[in-house]
């Protein structure tokens, strides 16, 4: 069947908010999508052409060129570069005979660079069509390359071991490890999934389910912390010929992986608690939107969902009670960290590019398709059924005061046991060091890059108070010195990202630069704010580590990072962290590097500048320098 | 203070004003002789907020007041030192992150940019200027799309549609590379009048009608004879 036939016969039909669907299978099945296909869609769906290529243009893993064979989307993370990236992908350019950004000239490889992938505990990792391949080394890549030159298919490419658990499901088959390495409330297997639908949610009305969840304090597991019953009586009380719940599995934030693991292992306890917060909203559609990245378990979930239609937890008169019906749609995404915040992730679903919505409204007013949504994070859902099933008094008992019950922390970098912990808050950044078995720490980054980064020296010499009035965290580098401060609502709240860095790490050349190069790659762009100063934030960065920084440096980074507040959405008014936390944290490290005394550097570099000229004169440019009077004299 | 009937009260850097209910922070300003510099919103349709200068302060948060509406008892800060020091930032970051050459400009005298760099007194941008390479569009036979003056304000995207609802203009890529792009197909057969349009609502000089320049010699156009919101603020 020729694509234009199929794009007539998809089962999406000519509704323009599938486009996403559209798009995903011209893709996947021609491995772009070209001009023509533009233009057909344009016609059939009756939008313009420039419409689909907003959409399309919009998404890392669209290609509106052909790619190759295979298409090797090598993950460019902070752990990746840490452990390694540099020569795997030395590797692949040369195997490969092509560089990143390229397709080689036989049409065989595509190599790709890609924002993190979640596999931070397993890295350097790749994609490789839909398949992914962890623990990357030269010598593996050798390997893949020639079984793929000679014409195996991705099952075929790997000969490790699949992963534990539901990794090596049929459905999955990878060779991805959970690596969960403490089990509290929510990861213990003591329940049985769907018991409270089927035992327990007959006696409840959706008025008591609501305030249970408020009596539990449930906050949002997603980063934003916003309490979970408040949003669900929020989402009730507007009206709606549709209700909708979305689970956000976007999971974008570079360092986090729990609700990658939440899926691969408790996606029945995630799903019941969609249903759940379906029944205490009056909810009636249902929306998983998929990180693309985790495609690998589209197939996986889908199984789960057509197990829970034959055992009457999806669909007509759930749980036995007259007149709740709902059922669950899985979204794939397309590669887009912002589609993480939700009213992106509700444009993505909607079939448009993702673009954060100006608020108010907000998405429990007008959501999808302008309903009243509820959006809330896997691991929001999943702990939403365990607070029912056991109450919101024993929920209670852990945690502390301000932040009740646990958090599943992502760890990795520089320690020995990274993966997932589930731990209750309160839990210290010392404690965090202690059970990862990291050495030497120099820095710990809590939050993601988004987020702050802590150390272990410095803190005297800082006069931050300004800044700090302006500097709201949402997770952040952290010092030695703060080592003891909590992971709590009230101190250091998290959406569970914690890198650790140790004592040989270049904090600003490798890990500010790698954080700032994420924020201008996954910028909408649609703020004037977050589309260019970020740029200017890493130009200004790099004449310091370029040796012609001076102090008004530093000091005009702090001020131009305010400009940054205005955005739109949370990745905009973050993307300056790395650097002013960084700053306010390690100011020694921009001290050591800026010239004490010089007043005036313009950055201009010489050697760069003429670099080009150089390669066909083949000789240096001297400068030469204006003479004072002094210097006339003294010839 | 008893207000007027239908209207709520709202307190604007520290003075109580007056306007309708459902109006945003913009309009209700505007009602009352205030001008808060705006770029991207156009008057008349769904504003999205992408330039951020309309930037207020409420409950110490700040909020693009185009898109914001009014609430009771709502305490907006404004004019204060801070914030307008924002605004012009975004000037000039909007300038360096673009080729603006004024002097050679057709929209000159007539630029809501140039006019809020004025207003400011942008003299030098702050920020090194970046001079991107960017195209020229001069495919449609009856405008000119000027990538190196767009400032992806969507003004474009929203206003000039067909009657099925098709947009002429769209965004495309992301970031960095963000650009707003003509639709090939329905740009190579734009009515008239929506070419004018086109021209007319672009805030700067990136949508230019190719038949005809401008009637107005530049020095006695619009913003050549009296500042960016003063029409506003001399209402009264
Ligand atoms: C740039 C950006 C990215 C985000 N990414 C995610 C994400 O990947 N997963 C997530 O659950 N929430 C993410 N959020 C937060 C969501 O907007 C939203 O607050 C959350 O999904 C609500 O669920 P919760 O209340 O259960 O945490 C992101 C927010 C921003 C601003
Ligand atoms: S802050 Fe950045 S990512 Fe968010 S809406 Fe604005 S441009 Fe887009
Ligand atoms: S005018 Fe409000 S954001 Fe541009």
């Amino acid at each position: 069947m020729t694509i234009k036939q199929e794009i007539n016969q998809n089962a999406f039909g000519n509704d323009k908010n599938r486009l996403m669907d559209i798009l995903l299978s011209i893709n996947e099945t021609q491995g772009y999508i070209s001009r023509k296909n533009m233009l057909d869609l344009s016609q059939k769906l009756g939008i313009s052409m420039a419409q689909v290529q907003e959409t399309v243009s919009f998404y890392h893993f669209f290609s509106s060129k052909p790619r190759g064979k295979y298409n090797i989307y090598l993950d460019n993370s902070i752990t990746a570069v840490m452990n390694g990236r540099a020569e795997v992908k030395e590797a692949f350019e040369q195997c490969c005979e092509t560089s990143f950004g390229n397709v080689s000239r036989d049409g065989l490889f595509g190599l790709f660079n890609t924002s993190c992938i979640g596999m931070n505990d397993q890295e350097p990792a790749a994609i490789i069509n839909n398949k992914i391949f962890t623990h990357l080394t030269p010598y593996r890549v050798k390997h893949l390359v020639e079984d793929m030159r000679a014409g195996k298919t991705t099952d075929e490419l790997m000969y490790e071991n699949f992963g534990d658990g539901n990794n090596a499901d049929p459905d999955v088959k990878s060779m991805v490890s959970n690596h969960i390495r403490k089990k509290s409330i929510i990861l213990k297997k003591d329940y049985i999934p769907f018991t409270f639908l089927t035992t327990k949610l007959k006696e409840y009305t959706p008025g008591d389910i609501v305030a249970e969840i408020e009596a539990s304090n449930l906050r949002g597991r997603g980063g934003a912390g916003f309490p979970t019953g408040m949003k669900w009586r929020f989402g009730r009380r507007t009206e709606g010929k549709h209700r909708v719940i979305i689970c956000n599995a976007d999971e974008g934030e570079p360092g986090t992986f729990k609700d990658r693991v939440l899926l691969t292992e408790y996606a029945d306890l995630v799903f019941e608690g969609m249903v759940v917060a379906a029944y205490a909203t009056g909810s009636d559609i249902g929306l998983l939107y998929l990180r693309y990245e985790y495609r690998y378990l589209l197939k996986f979930l889908n199984r789960k969902l057509t197990e829970m239609r034959k055992n009457h937890f999806l669909g007509q008169n759930i749980g036995g009670v007259q007149g709740f019906n709902f059922d669950i749609r899985i979204q794939s995404g397309a590669g887009a960290y912002v589609c993480g915040e939700e009213s992106a992730l509700i444009e993505s679903l909607e079939g448009k590019r993702g673009e954060p919505r100006d608020k108010p409204p907000f998405p429990v007013e007008k959501g999808y398709l302008g309903y009243p949504t509820i959006v809330n994070n896997v691991e929001t859902l999943a702990t939403a059924v365990k607070i029912l099933h056991h109450g919101a008094e024993w929920y209670a008992g852990f945690g502390t005061k301000d932040s009740l019950g646990t958090k599943l922390l992502s760890i990795s970098g520089d320690c020995r046991f990274p993966g997932i912990y589930e731990v209750e808050w309160g839990t210290t950044i010392r404690e965090i060091i202690a059970m990862s078995g990291a050495e030497n720490v120099q820095a710990i980054q809590v939050g993601g890059p988004s987020g702050m980064m802590i150390g272990m020296k410095d803190a005297g010499n800082m006069d931050n108070s300004e800044l700090m009035k302006w500097y709201k965290p949402s997770g952040m580098m952290i010092a030695e010195k703060f080592f003891d401060r909590k992971l709590s609502y009230s101190d250091l709240p998290t959406g569970g990202s914690i890198i650790i860095f140790n004592n040989h790490r270049d904090l600003l050349g490798e890990v500010v630069m790698n954080f700032m190069d994420f924020f201008i790659e996954e910028s909408c762009g649609s703020c004037s704010t977050c589309r260019n100063m970020p740029i200017i934030m890493k130009n200004k960065l790099r004449k310091i580590l370029d040796g012609h920084g001076i102090r008004k440096d530093i000091y005009d980074l702090l001020n131009w990072g305010k400009v940054l507040k205005a955005s739109r959405c949370g990745l905009g008014q973050t993307a300056g962290n790395p650097v002013l936390s960084s700053i306010f944290h390690f100011r020694h490290l921009y001290e050591q590097r800026i010239q004490s005394l010089t007043q005036f550097d313009s950055g201009f570099n010489l050697d760069e500048a003429t670099k080009e000229t150089k390669k066909y004169v083949h000789r240096k440019p001297v400068f030469h320098h204006f003479k004072t009077s002094e210097t006339w004299k003294d010839q | 203070m008893e207000g007027p009937i239908n209207k709520i009260k709202i307190s604007l850097d520290g003075k109580t004003i007056f306007a309708p209910k459902g109006s945003t922070i913009v309009e209700a300003a505007r009602e009352n002789g205030i001008y808060i510099p705006t770029l991207c919103h156009f008057e008349g349709t769904d504003p999205k907020a992408c330039c951020r200068i309309c930037t207020v302060k409420i409950n110490n948060r700040l909020m693009t007041s185009c898109t914001t509406p009014i609430a009771e008892g709502m305490e907006i800060e404004s004019n204060s030192a801070e914030l307008n020091d924002l605004r012009k930032s975004i000037v000039e970051l909007l300038f360096v992150s673009g080729n603006h050459f004024c002097p050679t400009c057709e929209k000159s005298g007539n630029c809501e940019l140039q006019a809020l760099a004025y207003r400011f007194k942008m003299l030098v941008p702050r920020f090194p200027y970046s001079f991107p390479r960017k195209e020229v569009d001069a495919s449609s036979p009856k405008i000119i799309k000027e990538q190196n003056r767009c400032i992806a304000c969507k003004r474009c995207i929203k206003t000039i549609r067909d009657e099925k609802g098709r947009h002429y203009f769209a965004y495309k890529n992301r970031g960095q590379h963000l650009e707003v792009v003509l639709d090939p197909v329905l740009g190579a057969a734009m009515p008239d009048d929506l070419a004018r349009k086109a021209m007319e609502n672009c805030p700067v000089g990136s949508i230019l009608y190719k038949e005809k320049g401008f009637d107005e010699p530049i020095g006695t156009r619009k913003y050549d004879k009296q500042p960016i919101g003063s029409e506003i603020e001399n209402q009264s």
